[in-house]
């Protein structure tokens, strides 16, 4: 059985290393994916370009523009006159957001009187609307609080302040860089690649060429055919995985704060999860074209879309957020984020490695009894 | 296509004598010449669904025998191969593969056997060494035993000095022959051959046969199917597959028999339409066929003689330069064989 399963093993890595397509897949388009989601990807907001219509003209709306301006967060875009003036900039994109300043607003600051201006923000895009409304509370409630402070103090001693003050801490990833929010997701996405797709695509590729055929024709047990198909991938995926890992963290700062044994043991139980999948697929399909695109609707769409890589399944709606329980990436993920950026441990993470070894069960008993119900 | 007139290769009650190197397991059953038998079919059946692919097929091969199954595709060619290589259980009836059962004991069966199909089974990206090592891995061959067989192999094949070579570079008949070794890297006493020989050119063809026939001589039994009929002159003896059944078993020159008392003659005549015409509403005449620039008319009778059949022709102003008796080609008798076989079972559903 090892001399056979030994043999399966060479061969496959003989063949892979003589498919250069397979490879330049395996090995840079997990890199490029890395940079181009790393730098491209990104939900950071700031240089909001803000159009401002200063109906006020006094030394108070002058004061609030700049402190927009120099937030960090916005940038003058221009000066808008009228209403009409404003709605063209936006609708052209010269500006992602207006702030129209009333007149009489430094008069009514003047008399003690509470003061109304207004922000206007480009909705198209949702994430970033919400982000600029937020940035705008933030910087209007700050003004506020300090002009409040000045009529209070009457210029004598020491300025009390507001009487509650937020002290806003982020944990983990203080500058909110998405790169790190986004790399534990392209681990699993190119686990997943690598391992379904190519484990599913090397035996079906057996299948289309009839080698399976003389595979079958000779005593090879599924069980040595299996282990042949499965370990070169698993290994590549591993390297491919680690590497991804690494680069992060050159590039991008990624922080590896859990123990280092944890994320491998985390990448491999995912791994083999995935690879049960690749044979279950490969079980079902007939040629190389079915079995890519099964593998592509069962594994990369899910760990896309469904396993909180980019979009939060909190904010899914209840039947998504159902079928998202199926999805290992959901689980690897997560578990991924909670060891790499909050430098947890198996205290944490032991639901999610359960979830994964349920998964790789399950996936790995599906394909074996289809295996040998083909190979009878 | 033009029918070799060669003698038959293998004529005789037993062309296949000499102890080979290899004794095929003692409980084989053994014939009454006691010439022990490598491959023992009887009553064997698969069905898919309604469908029989294989009715009832018996036959017996002789160890170091050449035995070709010829047939249509779709026949029933492949589904025995597989049953035989213990890939496909048989529905009902049973087989014996070097003596073991492959109903019973198809891993036993896949260990003593060596197969080789029409898509040279190798795999492509591979170098010629890195295929010849994985075949050895697959059977269990290491140290010396593979070094040798390694050599013989490269040797066979003629792919000395191109161990690095990759597969899918080389030509037909050299994949052909490599693809050939790795099925007898490990010794097997019997080789199946499904349809070996397509996309072949004829000298690489040829010099297949050389091999197979080499092999043969050691002692092996090979089965082979092909639809090259006159390549299946090279076989000892021939089965004939017709939807699932067999309806022929014999030598090529038994086989040939059907047309002792049935001549084919072949008229040269520059008017081949019409003489085929009026042949055809002859009574002794049973068929005819455009055969080159000659016309090949099948005559019911041994009784009937070509000049009878000139004279006739000639009497109806159709003018014939020349005619005899040909030698049937195994195309004649295989259409021979499945027109009468259709006919049969035309004649029993009208029944």
């Amino acid at each position: 059985m090892m001399v056979t399963a030994r043999a399966m093993v060479r061969k496959e890595l003989h063949q892979i290393s003589r498919d250069r397509r397979t490879l330049l897949i395996l090995v840079f388009v997990p890199a490029l994916f890395l940079l181009l989601y790393g730098y491209a990807l990104n939900f950071d907001i700031k240089d909001i370009r803000l159009a401002v219509d200063d109906q006020d003209g006094s030394t108070a709306s002058r004061e609030l523009v700049s402190s927009f301006t120099n937030s960090g967060y916005f940038t003058f875009a221009g000066a808008a006159h009228d209403g009409r003036a404003l709605e063209w900039m936006i609708d052209t994109g010269d500006a992602r957001a207006a702030l129209v300043i009333p007149a009489g607003y430094g008069r009514d600051l003047d008399n003690r009187v509470p003061a109304r201006v207004q922000v206007i923000v480009d909705g198209d895009n949702a994430n970033t609307a919400s982000a600029v409304v937020g940035y705008a509370g933030a910087i209007v409630a700050a003004a506020g609080a300090e002009l409040v402070a000045q009529s209070v103090s009457g210029g004598a001693g020491r300025a009390p302040g507001p009487l509650v003050n937020l002290e806003t801490r982020v944990w983990y990833n203080p500058q909110l860089r998405s790169a790190l929010f986004l790399v534990p997701g392209l681990i699993a996405y190119i686990t997943m690649i690598t391992a379904v797709i190519s484990t599913s695509l090397a035996v079906v590729r057996e299948k289309e060429r009839g080698t399976m055929e003389q595979i079958r024709m000779a005593p090879v047990s599924p069980l040595a055919f299996v282990i042949g198909k499965t370990i070169p991938y698993s290994v590549i995926a591993f390297v491919s995985a680690v590497l991804i890992v690494l680069v992060s963290m050159a590039l991008f700062g990624l922080p590896q704060r859990g123990p280092w044994w944890l994320l491998f043991l985390l990448i491999g139980l995912f791994l083999v999860g995935a690879q049960g999948q690749g044979l279950l697929i490969s079980t079902l399909a007939q040629n190389q074209q079915v079995a890519f695109q099964l593998a592509l609707l069962s594994s990369f769409l899910p760990t896309f879309i469904l396993s909180g890589f980019i979009f939060p399944i909190t904010s899914m709606p209840a039947a998504v957020q159902a079928v998202t329980h199926v999805v290992p990436a959901r689980y690897f993920v997560a578990a991924l984020r909670a060891v790499v950026l909050k430098g947890t441990s198996v205290e944490v993470v032991w639901p999610q490695m359960g979830a994964l070894v349920i998964f790789a069960t399950v996936m790995l008993g599906l394909a074996s009894l289809r295996l040998q119900r083909e190979w009878k | 296509m033009a029918a070799p007139n060669e003698p038959l290769a293998a004529p005789g009650p037993d062309p296949f004598p000499g102890p080979g190197r290899r004794v095929v397991a003692p409980d084989a059953s053994a014939s009454g010449n006691g010439v022990s038998i490598a491959i023992d079919v009887q009553q064997l059946t698969r069905r898919f669904g309604e469908f029989t692919a294989v009715d009832r097929v018996s036959f017996q091969v002789k160890k170091g025998e050449v035995f070709g199954f010829l047939g249509a595709n779709g026949a029933g060619k492949s589904t025995t191969i597989r049953m035989l290589c213990g890939l496909l259980a048989p529905t009902s009836g049973t087989a014996r593969v070097g003596g073991v059962d492959v109903a019973t004991d198809p891993e036993g069966v896949k260990r003593s056997i060596g197969y080789m199909s029409q898509k040279f089974s190798l795999y492509e990206a591979l170098t010629v060494d890195q295929n010849i090592a994985f075949f050895g891995g697959v059977y269990g061959l290491a140290g010396e035993r593979f070094a040798a067989r390694r050599e013989f192999v490269l040797d066979m094949a003629g792919l000395r000095g191109r161990e690095h070579t990759v597969t899918r570079t080389l030509s037909g008949g050299w994949r052909q022959r490599l693809a050939l070794g790795c099925a007898v890297l490990h010794e097997p006493p019997i080789v199946f051959l499904d349809e070996p020989t397509g996309g072949v050119d004829p000298v690489s063809r040829r010099q297949f046969w050389d091999l197979i026939g080499a092999l043969a001589a050691k002692g092996v039994t090979v089965l082979v199917t092909t639809h090259y009929l006159d390549e299946a002159e090279h076989c000892h003896r021939l089965a004939i597959i017709h939807r699932g059944q067999m309806v022929a078993l014999g030598s090529a020159h038994e086989l040939k028999g059907v047309f002792n008392e049935r001549p084919i003659l072949e008229l040269q005549t520059a008017h081949a339409v019409q003489a085929m015409a009026a042949l055809d509403a002859m009574p002794e005449v049973e068929k005819t066929s455009i055969f080159g620039t000659s016309v090949h008319a099948v005559v019911r009778s041994a009784a009937v003689s070509p000049a009878q059949i000139q004279a006739a022709l000639e009497a109806q102003g159709i003018v014939v330069t020349g005619v005899g008796v040909v030698t049937p080609s195994l195309e004649d008798v295989f259409l021979d064989v499945v027109e009468r076989t259709e006919a049969q079972a035309q004649g029993g559903q009208a029944a």
